[in-house]
């Protein structure tokens, strides 16, 4: 039985992972992710696809209201600009997508930080309104500026290709967002290792300490909305890529409080938080259709209201978690490891 | 000239309606320190509920009004003891993501009843255009300024000469000190909470009489951030002056410029205004410099 973790080398230490079981669960997960998509049909593909870009999105919020602490309601919009740019390069100007979507990484961490200007003045509940005007003011931009991303019309991209191959099929495409979504997990983990990611974690703990400690609040405020956005500016342009099609309706304000969702009930503040949070969020509007269509030879009525059922699920789900268990599913999969770590002494 | 007078006066119509929506919300903040994003669903629930009173119920609407009163007073209370009191003590994004996901629910409920499409509205305040200094406004609209008017004011009395208005504002100022007093700040926030879903309702059904009702009058909700950020988040008086000012800038915007920007420039506002003088008009300036 075990009483603890206690580390004898540095080695260890240093290591991301520390037990046996963790490595026994990490090289199973990896396992799954490289057998999957053999055994699956094409819808659980789709799903996988979007759980991955949903993944990259969430971390990067993450990275903003979970460990830096500075709540962010322009999610939807900071996703706007980055599909925006990759869908316009590509489009019109005939760049390669891997070059269109690295740019709308870069130019998204610019928008992100620009907004992020009144982070230095504003926090709390003051932010998350500046930021909600930041999410209102980039959509009507985007719906607006006809010129250049053709308002409230969809904006056509093509096909993705790499060597001759085409990489938005549903199977190609998904070797690509998870090995994505496996880099930038790994960037963010180690992220929070750095002078950096400690910065980060220090502003939100208590600002005026951390300032006092000789951080830079001015300098790594900006960098954690710059750093944040530059992942969901690469969500935004992988949905452009992904679907061939950008408009405007994917990125309201119901997808920032989709995606704030995602991490305030996955975990705030945990990398596996982002990962349980985007595949809660992604699965339960599938799978509450497909309970929907089951029951629909019981329940006739049932299929025309599977919408506001899920909108209804959606926002149930939210005050649930927030009353019962606010530090949501991550601290879940934590008891129920601890169960069995303890077991059979657990209590 | 026509123009102007035309603009004006549906601007400050339009903005007595946001006053009354801004109304609840600032009451809220100022009693119990929440930012609550259902406001919105408030004004959408009232204005269905008045609806269904009217023309499915086929009630007089006095007796509408009324019974839709005290719905949502109903609505409130439990929407005060189900789902912010587990919050008391939470930190402020747990807060703001509750009053999120009750309004996802809220919504969900009213287009499970009453469906998603917008339908007419029977009229309860007449609505035949009356020509004032050559402008031409619908009566409903004036009767809309002049119903927010009496209510904004009644508001003002309650605040300062009622025992319970009193009790509010003391709880908004220090809740320690309140409960000291002999004041149950439970049931303060419960009277907040009622009476911001009665302003809100009331707001409803004006704005479903001059527009018939749909889910798109939620929208309400995000409307009326730049009215309190511009009033102060504290200040009620600063809730009617914002709501007028924003009002008036979006016909103002929407007549002479044109090109939807009615829709953008007061968030632009907004932000300007929370760069500068972030307590707003009238607010408290207790704003924390980081």
């Amino acid at each position: 039985m075990i009483s603890g973790i206690f580390h004898s080398t540095y080695e260890q230490d240093m290591a991301l992972r520390h037990t046996h079981a963790q490595k026994i669960r990490l090289a199973i997960l990896i396992v799954f992710l490289l057998v999957f998509p053999f055994l699956a049909n094409r819808y659980y593909l789709t799903l996988a696809n979007q759980i991955g870009i949903a993944v990259i999105g969430a971390i990067g919020l993450n990275i903003l209201v979970g460990y830096t602490g500075q709540i962010s309601l322009g999610q939807g919009g900071f996703m706007a600009v980055g599909a925006y740019t990759a869908g316009i390069l590509t489009a019109r100007m005939g760049m390669p997508w891997w070059a269109s979507t690295l740019v709308a990484c870069f130019v998204t961490a610019g928008v992100g930080a620009a907004f992020g200007l009144p982070s230095l003045r504003l926090k709390g509940l003051y932010l998350a309104i500046a930021t909600l005007a930041a999410q209102e003011i980039i959509l009507w931009v985007v719906t607006h500026w006809k010129a250049v991303t053709g308002g409230v019309d969809a904006l056509v991209v093509p096909n993705p290709e790499l060597f001759g191959i085409r990489m938005n099929t549903d199977f190609n495409f998904y070797w690509l967002v998870w090995a994505l979504v496996i880099l930038v997990t790994f960037a963010s983990v180690n992220l929070f290792r750095t002078r950096f990611g400690r910065a980060f974690i220090a502003i939100r703990d208590q600002d005026i300490a951390a300032s006092v400690m000789g951080v830079d609040l001015f300098k790594y405020k900006l960098l954690a909305f710059a750093i944040s956005s530059f992942w969901v500016g690469l969500a935004g342009a992988l949905t452009a890529h992904y679907r061939s099609i950008v408009t405007w309706e994917r990125f309201t304000i119901d997808v920032s409080v989709l995606y704030l969702a995602m991490i305030i009930i996955g975990g705030l503040g945990k990398i596996t938080g982002s990962y349980l949070g985007a595949i809660f969020m992604t699965l339960l509007p599938a799978v509450l259709s497909n309970l929907g269509r089951v029951v629909k030879g019981v329940f006739p009525g049932v299929e025309g209201i599977i919408p506001f059922i899920q909108q209804a699920t959606f926002g149930l789900v939210i005050i649930l978690f927030l009353i019962l268990e606010p530090e949501g599913l991550n601290k879940i999969w934590k008891n129920i490891k601890d169960y069995f770590r303890l077991w059979p002494f657990s209590y | 000239m026509e123009l102007f007078i035309q603009l004006t006066l549906t601007g400050l119509t339009s903005g007595a309606i946001l006053a009354l929506a801004a109304l609840g919300f600032v009451l809220i903040y100022k009693s119990s320190d929440v930012i609550n994003f259902a406001q919105g669903e408030f004004l959408l629930i009232g204005a269905y509920v008045i609806f269904a009173m009217l023309t499915q119920a086929g009630l007089h609407w006095t007796f509408g009004l009324v019974l839709t009163i005290a719905v949502a007073v109903g609505l409130g209370v439990m929407v005060e003891r189900l789902v912010l009191r587990p919050m008391i003590g939470e930190p402020i994004i747990s807060v703001i993501m509750v009053t999120i996901g009750l309004s996802s629910l809220l919504k969900a409920i009213v287009s499970t009843i009453w469906g998603n499409t917008p339908q007419a509205f029977p009229p309860f305040i007449p609505s035949e255009p009356v020509n004032i200094l050559g402008a031409t406004v619908g009566q409903d609209r004036l009767w809309a300024l002049v119903i927010a008017a009496v209510l904004l004011g009644g508001f003002n009395l309650f605040f300062r000469r009622s025992r319970e208005g009193i009790a509010m504002r003391a709880v908004a100022d220090d809740q320690q000190a309140a409960l000291s007093m002999g004041i149950s700040v439970k049931r303060i926030f419960a009277w907040a909470w009622s009476i911001a879903a009665a302003t809100a309702a009331i707001g409803g059904a004006l704005v479903a009489n001059i527009v018939g009702v749909g889910p798109e009058l939620s929208h309400f909700g995000l409307r009326v951030f730049p009215v309190v950020i511009l009033g102060g988040l504290d200040s009620i008086p600063g809730a009617i002056v914002g709501g007028l000012i924003i009002g008036l800038l979006e016909q103002y915007t929407g007549g002479y410029l044109g090109q939807g920007l009615n829709q953008v420039l007061p968030f632009v506002v907004l932000i300007v205004i929370l760069m500068f003088r972030p307590y707003g008009l009238f607010g408290q300036e207790i704003i924390e410099r980081v």
